[in-house]
């Protein structure tokens, strides 16, 4: 028989103004194997900890019950004092009557008893517990990086610049993200290529980065300190290490009508392309749903005009396979499709754009070298309308709850600009509210109303209807004046809803790594691991954990770097002792377990068991590999013969816990 | 193919062309629209509030009828169609309701929405199919530029009535297209033509009939067909100045069928 | 009746939470019929939100709703400020002698052309 002390946390009012934590203390004293019980005002706090050392001192005990907050905030607190005062740390169980209790009911009665029963089923337990000991496990000293925008660019860079090894696999022909497409930055204006090229420069020239472009990450093996990850090169149809990236291919190449990503769509490029001029790699790409070689064997120009024989039709997609210690996801994002929008006339008018068009349309290296000018038509626009949170706040089902944060400021930046390029143009916003929370933010807002003119409007617009003319009648509610206004707009740009990547959902399916409703990853504490996913190895960098701007991501970014050098600089990680065992003498065989197991923890061998009778006999047994199991207790479960138990959550220890809740 | 059919007061009395051209359309296409027996207006308006029950007794009823039959109601009026629908839809999901309302009927079998209510157009796109309509039209209308009034009642609110995205639908587009003509496609074409209100507020009427009908104009089309009696009423009483007439579409879909007489 | 009274009636004949506005105003930008309202949708559901219902009791506004849904339609919020516009009209014309249309009206409001929809519609909508 264990003896067992209680301590019963106040949490200070979080706890004791629900829950009669005396009356908890003074219950659990008659539990079996209980020989001290008291409660005090923070467990957590170091008189706390020492109340916990001293009675393992005091009353010799060897096992601990603490009836708290949740295990995620202090199991490892109170492990470590129950260490120092001499007993195995995982003879402490949690009883969380904090989180599963007293944030829950209202009702003391009714939550003083059920924290009773909870502080019941950890005695039960603790009395089971038996003392268990971490292995280690060695870390790769390399990082892979999931995205090369802006986030995965920053993250990359610091972690070089600490000395370790890092990849960044990136979808796209070429790194640098959506922030290539933006034309100025707010609210310093300064130009987005101008501070985005040199650092996608810099990742090309560090030794310690590789690229690889046009790349998706296939599979995701092991855990933290040791994944193995395969990573898919589509086939580009160029020798990157030949291609010089001179560009004779795509003058020459005769598929003139590709609509143009880089800019949204609103002109041509060629079937063989580079993105635009500073792309890294400056590698051309075919993009094999229009090249006529591909489709039909009937071309060949550009291989006939490269002069490094850098063309290869018959290249195939290839698997490389690479070990990592950390992996950062670092996404991005992109606005979203607006057919569910349409009476704002998207579809139906090119003079109605998103605002990333926008950027493309002022940008010196967009469809009209820079010039604002009316994709209908070519003219220039005098009367433009800005409607924001266009499919953001939206909670009808058709947009995101969220507000994208973003779109106030490039909004007043877009109004701004015109203004100051074309004084002789009208400029609209429609607004619900000004977010302006940043440093210099609502100085930069303020500036676009006071000194360039920018009618702002507090309402929304109702409708727009092209007319034959090329006018947008633009209907919309004027709050402050209680107004129905109707504008006749030139071009009307919406501030499009931002939404995490396509690709970000089956990625975590990947990770094990979680995510909330609106497919953001979840950091692993909202305030104080921000930059974590609650998988371990797994960091979060930029728009795939939220909505932000280009200081915030790079902030982030470099956060959930040094959280990654962090872990990097360990030679060895502590493993969880709460791995599976199989008891080989009953185990059948069946390979239930190793086929449930996501981590491939579990091998089956034959081995020679002595027989009652003497003799030998030769069976298929399961083992667990201590240092792949995470722990997560699924063969036990799959297991028909009860072979297969949990240290630390053994059957016979759960089934303690529940007899002791139906007690 | 047999389906229930739903005509409404309208389609009986000022609106008999709407129904007369769907009906022969319809045979043409291999498909008897069964009246349903003892049909009772569904009263023009969804009655919105929610306890508002009597007012929605002779939709159930009609639904109720279709549910017997296991069969489709099909519905030709854009406001029976709305009406029909929307109830449909709170005998569905609304507990409370359902619960009043066949507390009242005392039918032999309680409803709770099992019927599908579909209008003549999403009946053709559907169940029919426009490339077979446009296969079978002897009379096409080859130059028309032709433009779809959707009004209010056809397609909102989009997340019940789930007839087409209702911001921008392209059913009666398809429907031109199917009959040979040209669709315009202009922004005021799901705007309302200023409904029933025009019973005691003509200049609202209008100024809303003729919003759209100068959208329409502008935007090159050369006339306008509708499913619903009212809008073709108020569009047909202000086309003053614009010149763009307005027809049942079922006139138009009987004459390339070459059922028209 | 008291201030509350009305307002919890408004709320209970509509099914509406008019809370969950975030006062865009979307509702007043597309509604057709707002050159002919006192009071404009979003003021509806500000007015009802805040309790201030005797203004729109007495107001000419709910009989111009044409119930065309735009605004049910394009709310962001999914609010449905034409179910309060409604519930209004039919707190007034539930009332003893409040019907907005009396039989003996109508033969003048006719024309031969005018189809039996409308009829049926205006008196669902201004009669009890």
């Amino acid at each position: 028989m264990q003896k067992i002390g209680v301590f019963v946390c106040h949490c200070g009012t979080n706890i004791a103004a629900t829950v009669d934590v005396k009356a908890v203390a003074e219950a659990l004293k008659g539990e079996p194997g209980v020989v001290f019980s008291t409660d005090y005002q923070y467990m957590c706090s170091e008189a706390g900890q020492n109340l916990i050392k001293n009675s393992i001192k005091e009353y010799g005990l060897t096992g601990v019950v603490v009836c708290s907050c949740s295990p995620r905030m202090h199991e490892q607190t109170f492990r470590k004092a129950a260490q120092s005062a001499g007993i195995n740390p995982y003879m402490v169980e949690i009883a969380n009557i904090r989180e599963q209790c007293s944030w829950i009911h209202k009702d003391i009665w009714s939550a003083t008893e059920k924290a009773i029963i909870l502080g019941k089923a950890a005695v039960a337990k603790v009395q089971l517990n038996a003392p268990l000991t971490a292995g280690e496990s060695p870390v790769v000293k390399r990082a892979l990086v999931i995205g090369g925008g802006i986030a995965g660019i920053q993250t990359a860079l610091d972690i070089a610049e600490a000395g370790f090894e890092v990849d960044i696999v990136e979808k796209q022909p070429t790194i640098g993200g959506k922030m290539t497409q933006i034309d100025k930055t707010f609210p310093t204006l300064d130009c987005a290529a101008c501070i985005l090229t040199p650092k996608m420069v810099d990742c090309a020239q560090n030794e310690k980065i590789k690229i690889y472009s046009y790349s998706e990450v296939a599979d995701v093996k092991g855990f933290v300190g040791n994944f193995t990850v395969k990573i898919k090169k589509k086939a580009r149809y160029v020798d990157e290490d030949k291609c010089t990236g001179c560009g004779i291919c795509t003058e020459k190449c005769p598929v003139k009508n590709v609509p143009n990503e880089f800019n949204m769509g609103m002109d041509n490029r060629r079937a063989i392309y580079i993105p635009f001029a500073q792309a890294v790699p400056k590698v051309a790409t075919i993009d094999a749903n229009y090249c006529n070689m591909l489709k039909n064997g009937k071309c060949g120009v550009c291989s006939k005009f490269c002069t490094v024989g850098a063309i290869d039709y018959k290249q195939q997609d290839t698997i490389v396979e690479e070990k990592y210690g950390a992996i950062v996801v670092a996404t991005g994002f992109n606005p979203i499709k607006l057919d569910d929008f349409d009476e704002f006339a998207y579809s139906q008018s090119k003079d109605v754009i998103t605002s990333l068009e926008f950027e493309r349309l002022t940008n010196a290296a967009g469809p009209t070298s820079g010039t604002l000018l009316r994709p209908s038509d070519g003219k220039h626009p005098h009367t433009i309308v800005f409607v924001q949170c266009v499919g953001s706040r939206d909670t009808s089902g058709c947009g995101k709850t969220y507000c994208s944060k973003i779109c106030c400021m490039y909004t007043a930046k877009h109004a701004m600009l015109t203004r100051e390029k074309y004084p002789d143009t009208d400029v609209y916003v429609f607004y619900i509210d000004v977010r302006t929370p940043g440093k210099n933010f609502d100085e930069f807002y303020r500036r676009a109303v006071e000194e360039y003119g920018v009618h702002y409007i507090k309402g929304m617009v109702g409708k727009v209807v092209p007319r034959s003319d090329g006018t947008l009648m633009v209907q919309a509610s004027d709050l402050l004046s209680n107004e129905q206004l109707h504008i006749n707009a030139d071009l009307v740009v919406l501030a499009a809803a931002i939404e995490p990547d396509k690709s970000a959902r089956s990625l975590a399916t990947m990770l094990t790594a979680s995510m909330d409703t609106n497919d953001f990853f979840t950091e692993a504490h909202p305030k104080l691991r921000p930059v974590e996913s609650p998988t371990a190895g797994i960091f979060l960098s930029g728009v795939c954990q939220g909505p932000k701007d280009i200081p915030e991501t790079v902030s982030q970014a470099s956060a959930a770097a040094a959280k990654v050098i962090g872990l990097l600089a360990k030679d060895k990680l502590t493993c969880n002792p709460c791995v599976a065992q199989a008891n080989e003498l009953m185990c059948n065989g069946c390979s239930s377990c190793e086929k449930v197991c996501p981590y491939g923890a579990i091998t089956y061998s034959d081995k020679e068991f002595r027989m009652p009778d003497r003799t030998t006999a030769i069976r298929r047994v399961a083992s667990v590999n201590e240092a792949v199991c995470q722990g997560c207790g699924a063969c036990t479960v799959a297991c028909p013969s009860g072979a297969m138990d949990l240290k630390g959550f053994s059957n016979s220890q759960i089934m303690a816990e529940v007899d002791a809740i139906c007690k | 193919m047999i389906l229930s059919y739903y005509p409404g007061c309208t389609l009986k009395t000022k609106a008999k062309d709407l129904d007369r051209y769907g009906r022969k359309s319809a045979e043409a296409l291999g498909i008897t629209l069964e009246e349903i027996p003892d049909w009772q207006c569904c009263g023009g308006v969804y009655p919105i509030a929610k306890d508002e029950i009597a007012t929605k007794l002779s939709s159930v009823r009609a639904l109720a009828a279709a549910k017997a039959a296991g069969q489709d109601l099909v519905t030709l009026c854009s406001a029976c169609h709305n009406v029909l629908k929307q109830v449909n839809n709170d005998m569905k999901t609304d507990e409370e309701i359902a619960g009043k309302a066949n507390r009242y009927l005392g039918l032999s079998e309680e409803y709770h929405g099992e019927t599908n209510v579909i209008h003549y157009l999403e009946m053709l796109r559907d169940k029919v199919g426009f490339d077979k309509i446009k296969e079978l039209v002897k009379n096409p209308f080859t130059g028309k530029k032709i433009g779809a009034y959707y009004g209010c009642l056809l397609l909102r609110p989009g997340k019940v009535l789930k007839m087409d995205n209702p911001e921008n639908p392209k059913i009666m587009e398809d429907f031109i297209r199917a009959i040979g003509g040209t669709p315009v496609i202009y922004p005021m074409r799901n705007e309302c033509c200023g409904g029933y209100v025009t019973l005691e507020d003509k200049a609202l009427a209008n100024k809303r009939s003729g919003k759209v009908l100068e959208n329409a104009k502008d935007m090159g089309a050369d006339m306008l067909i509708t499913a619903c009696p009212l809008c073709l009423y108020n569009l047909n009483k202000n086309t003053d100045g614009y010149d763009v007439p307005v027809y049942y579409f079922t006139e138009l879909l009987a004459e390339a069928l070459g059922v028209k007489d | 009746m008291q201030k509350q009274d009305k307002q919890e009636l408004i709320l209970r004949i509509s099914g509406v939470n008019a809370r969950k506005c975030m006062r865009c105003g979307k509702c007043s930008a597309t509604c057709p019929a707002y050159d002919e309202m006192e009071y404009h949708p979003h003021q509806f559901v500000y007015m009802v939100e805040s309790g201030n219902i005797e203004p729109l009791l007495s107001s000419d506004s709910i009989y111009k709703c044409l119930t065309c849904f735009a605004c049910v339609e394009r709310c962001p919020r999914d609010v449905q400020p034409a179910k309060l516009i409604e519930a209004v009209r039919l707190a007034v014309i539930r009332e003893q002698d409040k019907n907005h249309m009396k039989k003996g009206d109508l033969p003048e409001l006719l024309d031969e052309d005018l189809p039996q929809q409308a009829i049926v519609s205006a008196f669902r909508k201004y009669t009890k």
